[in-house]
């Protein structure tokens, strides 16, 4: 599958497959003059190292973004990371020994992945649905390793407008997840990428705001905020976990960058900083929408996906005999791409679900591109039709009433039901 | 016909549009290191549009084709070379329309007597326009299960699939014309995997891919760096060896290969059989491919090995 992703970087091809921002509305005369200033105020300052938790200006910065989620923290307290991946990477050094498990949702974001891997860990998927992280499922799991005399060293989540799965975790169902891992005295690794990114519904407290910070580390990124390119990220969480972690770090790299750090913290003196966020959502949720009407205008009733309030992602699934790993080869035929869902599974799960990006691409090429894949799905579906003889249900009788997950399809996805909205009904050709 | 002499000007042909682009890079890469140790002029060239402008602008004395897949390696790419009066590397334009297109080949191997799986073969338009399906229920009573469903023109494993069952064929069928509008089902000979790789006519020894894991093997095992072991060569009875570079050979002759290729054969577990699955026109050069080994095992370093590759180059 790496082979074919690599494809997916060709130009000619509208790629759904990225999970990147879009760094083209930073308008460049503030670019300018941040870095100008930067140069002037700072010059050895910024060509310097720093401490290897960071510079306490930029502390404060982060200090005022988590704050804007509503978590309170001091700003002592944090460990300034080489983006958030980072920090995926010291929570693993600190506390994996081969072996050791790793607890994740299913799907899972794909770049944690070669992380646990790379430390040996043995991951074990949770399912998730429109609630995201399934707790009942989660506590199932933990009763099981119990008997076997096993203790994950940490739950791994996303738990707003998940990558890949575009879901966010219900109030109820973080509350529950707090309640489960202060009785049970375990570690969470919280990844929030996205949480300022929300485009409809009211904000929910981070897992660390509702723990209190002794079992929660946080993690945290100016990735999608601001910028990727300036590689900044930060965690904050249990004092002995960041002690360690920040060691750890000393060892891969000293300290992020000064230059970077510097310029972070004058682009928030001018004082911008949540004008640019509203901008950036303003763009998203267009683009959002744009994906969610071409994937309702485009896709059978066959075909499921997520409408994530947020985020960057939407998670497809399409009828169980379509592999979206050889789909991807039709895909790219016609210059489209995406990411074939099992990437996001350790397991060879997810092998009939994509995820579709929105931020990365203009709303045309969003569009095209999901015109495009509708049509290698449909040229699909047809096949399989002839090969079965079946015939596809147009229009179901009625809305299917939401039922318990049946036990047998535990390790699927549960996915809330397909848009119907507009849906042209029996496609021609 | 002219021998190719020292210090030439070579153009390596890499990457390209096709699914096998990442392996194509990386051949193509190795292939260049050796020529420049060589001596030789090199000029790499990543396929595209501006291909032919690049090679009348580089003007070749001779083009090492080291792209595989789709237009690299099915006699495209040949047919242009031809064009251009650019002599090169391996096989012609018929042979690798003939080794690329599976079905084709072993249509050619059973009419020459070469013992190859059973299998059928049909496009889209059968399915869509002829009733294949309804066949499917005596094709599958035919060949058995587990079958394999393969596309015709894919030179990896890419979308190879097993069924184990008659639900699975469907499945496996859509995911076999992702590739190509032709397929095949064919027979799965459980045993021992082997190739067998040839240099100018010539036999070398024998290589073997052993899963790591017993206990699970697919096709995408011989793929992954760690999950297959190779040996060479081969641990096998002399007649057997004997056998299988006799039925390469054979193969090479049939679908008239030049300069090099690798001839897949599987030696089944219950018949104690050889029979031939494919043969690639233009097999990897990367670290881990199989003809740089098999010619290792022969005593031909890899620099001597595209030397020699260079020196058969024809139009």
């Amino acid at each position: 599958m790496r082979d074919l992703m690599a494809l997916t970087e060709r130009g000619d091809i509208i790629s759904l497959a990225g999970g990147l921002p879009d760094t083209s509305s930073f308008p460049a005369e503030s670019f300018a003059a941040i870095m100008g200033s930067v140069a002037v105020d700072s010059t050895a300052r910024s060509l310097q190292y720093g401490p290897t938790e960071g510079l306490t200006v930029l502390k404060s910065c982060i200090a005022e973004v988590m704050a804007e989620e509503g978590t309170t923290i001091d700003p002592e307290e944090v460990l300034v990371t080489t983006g958030g991946q980072q920090v995926i990477d010291l929570v693993c050094k600190t506390l994996i020994d081969p072996g050791d498990v790793i607890i994740a949702e299913a799907p899972t974001y794909p770049g944690a992945v070669p992380t646990f891997c790379s430390y040996q860990a043995e991951i074990i998927q949770i399912g998730l649905d429109e609630d995201g992280m399934r707790i009942d499922e989660l506590e199932r799991t933990l009763e099981r390793l119990d008997r076997e005399g096993r203790r994950p060293k940490f739950i791994y989540t996303v738990p707003t407008f998940q990558n890949p799965a575009g879901t966010t975790m219900s109030l109820p169902r973080r509350r529950r997840l707090v309640e489960v891992i202060r009785a049970r005295e375990l570690l969470v690794l919280e990844d929030n990428p996205y949480g300022l990114l929300r485009y409809e519904g009211d904000p929910l407290p981070t897992l660390y705001a509702l723990e209190g910070g002794d079992f929660v580390i946080y993690l945290g990124t100016f990735s999608k905020i601001l910028s990727p390119g300036v590689r900044l990220g930060w965690s904050v969480g249990p004092r002995p976990v960041l002690e360690k972690m920040n060691i750890g770090k000393q060892a891969s790299d000293l300290c992020s960058s000064s230059l970077t750090q510097l310029f972070v913290a004058a682009y928030f003196d001018s004082g911008r900083w949540q004008d640019y966020v509203h901008s950036l959502k303003e763009i998203y949720r267009r683009r959002r929408d744009v994906m969610l009407d071409s994937l309702a205008e485009c896709l059978g009733p066959e075909c499921g996906w997520t409408h994530p309030q947020g985020g960057l992602f939407i998670w497809v699934t399409l009828p169980d005999y379509i592999d979206t790993t050889d789909l991807l080869a039709l895909a790219l035929d016609e210059r489209v791409a995406f990411v074939p869902g099992r990437a996001a599974f350790v397991d060879g799960r997810g092998a009939s679900s994509m995820r579709l990006n929105f931020s990365g691409v203009g709303e045309a090429d969003i569009r095209e591109g999901v015109r495009r894949i509708g049509e290698v799905v449909q040229e699909q579906v047809e096949l399989y039709e002839t090969l079965t003889g079946t015939q596809r249900i147009v229009e179901p009788a009625a809305e299917p009433a939401p039922a318990e997950p049946d036990a047998a399809l535990a390790d699927v996805l549960q996915l809330p039901a397909p848009l119907r909205r507009n849906h042209p009904g029996a496609r021609e050709g | 016909m002219a021998r190719v002499l020292a210090m030439t000007r070579v153009a390596v042909l890499k990457g390209g549009r096709s699914l096998e682009r990442q392996v194509s890079l990386k051949s193509g890469a190795r292939v260049q290191d050796a020529l420049v140790r060589l001596g030789h002029d090199v000029v790499g060239i990543d396929v595209g549009h501006d291909l032919v402008r690049r090679l009348r602008d580089a003007a070749p004395e001779v083009a090492f084709v080291a792209l595989h897949g789709r237009d690299g390696e099915d006699g495209t790419v040949q047919e242009l070379l031809e064009a251009l009066a650019i002599p090169y590397t391996g096989s012609g334009v018929s042979a690798c329309i003939r080794c690329s297109d599976k079905v084709i080949a072993k249509n050619h191997m059973l009419d020459a007597g070469i013992p190859t799986p059973d299998f059928f073969a049909f496009n889209e338009t059968a399915f869509k326009e002829l009733g294949a399906a309804d066949a499917l229920p005596a094709i599958e009573e035919r060949l058995g299960f587990p079958l394999v469903v393969k596309p015709a023109g894919q030179g990896s494993a890419l979308g190879i699939k097993f069924a184990v069952a008659a639900k699975d064929v469907p499945g496996a069928l859509v995911a076999a014309f992702s590739y190509g509008d032709k397929v095949l089902l064919e027979r799965h000979v459980r045993g021992r995997d082997l190739a067998v790789s040839v240099l100018d006519g010539e036999v070398l020894p024998v290589v073997e891919a052993l899963p790591t894991d017993e206990a699970f093997y697919d096709f995408e095992a011989r793929y992954e760096i760690g999950r297959t072991q190779f040996v060479c060569p081969a641990e096998l009875p002399e007649q057997l060896t004997a056998r299988a570079q006799k039925l390469a050979l054979a193969v090479w002759d049939v679908l008239g290969c030049r300069g090099f290729a690798r001839i897949d054969l599987m030696l089944g577990e219950e018949s104690g059989e050889l029979t031939v699955l494919e043969a690639n026109a233009i097999p990897g050069m990367t670290e881990t491919s199989l003809l740089p080994l098999a010619a290792d095992a022969a005593g031909i370093g890899f620099d001597a090995l595209i030397a020699r590759i260079v020196d058969l180059a024809r139009l």
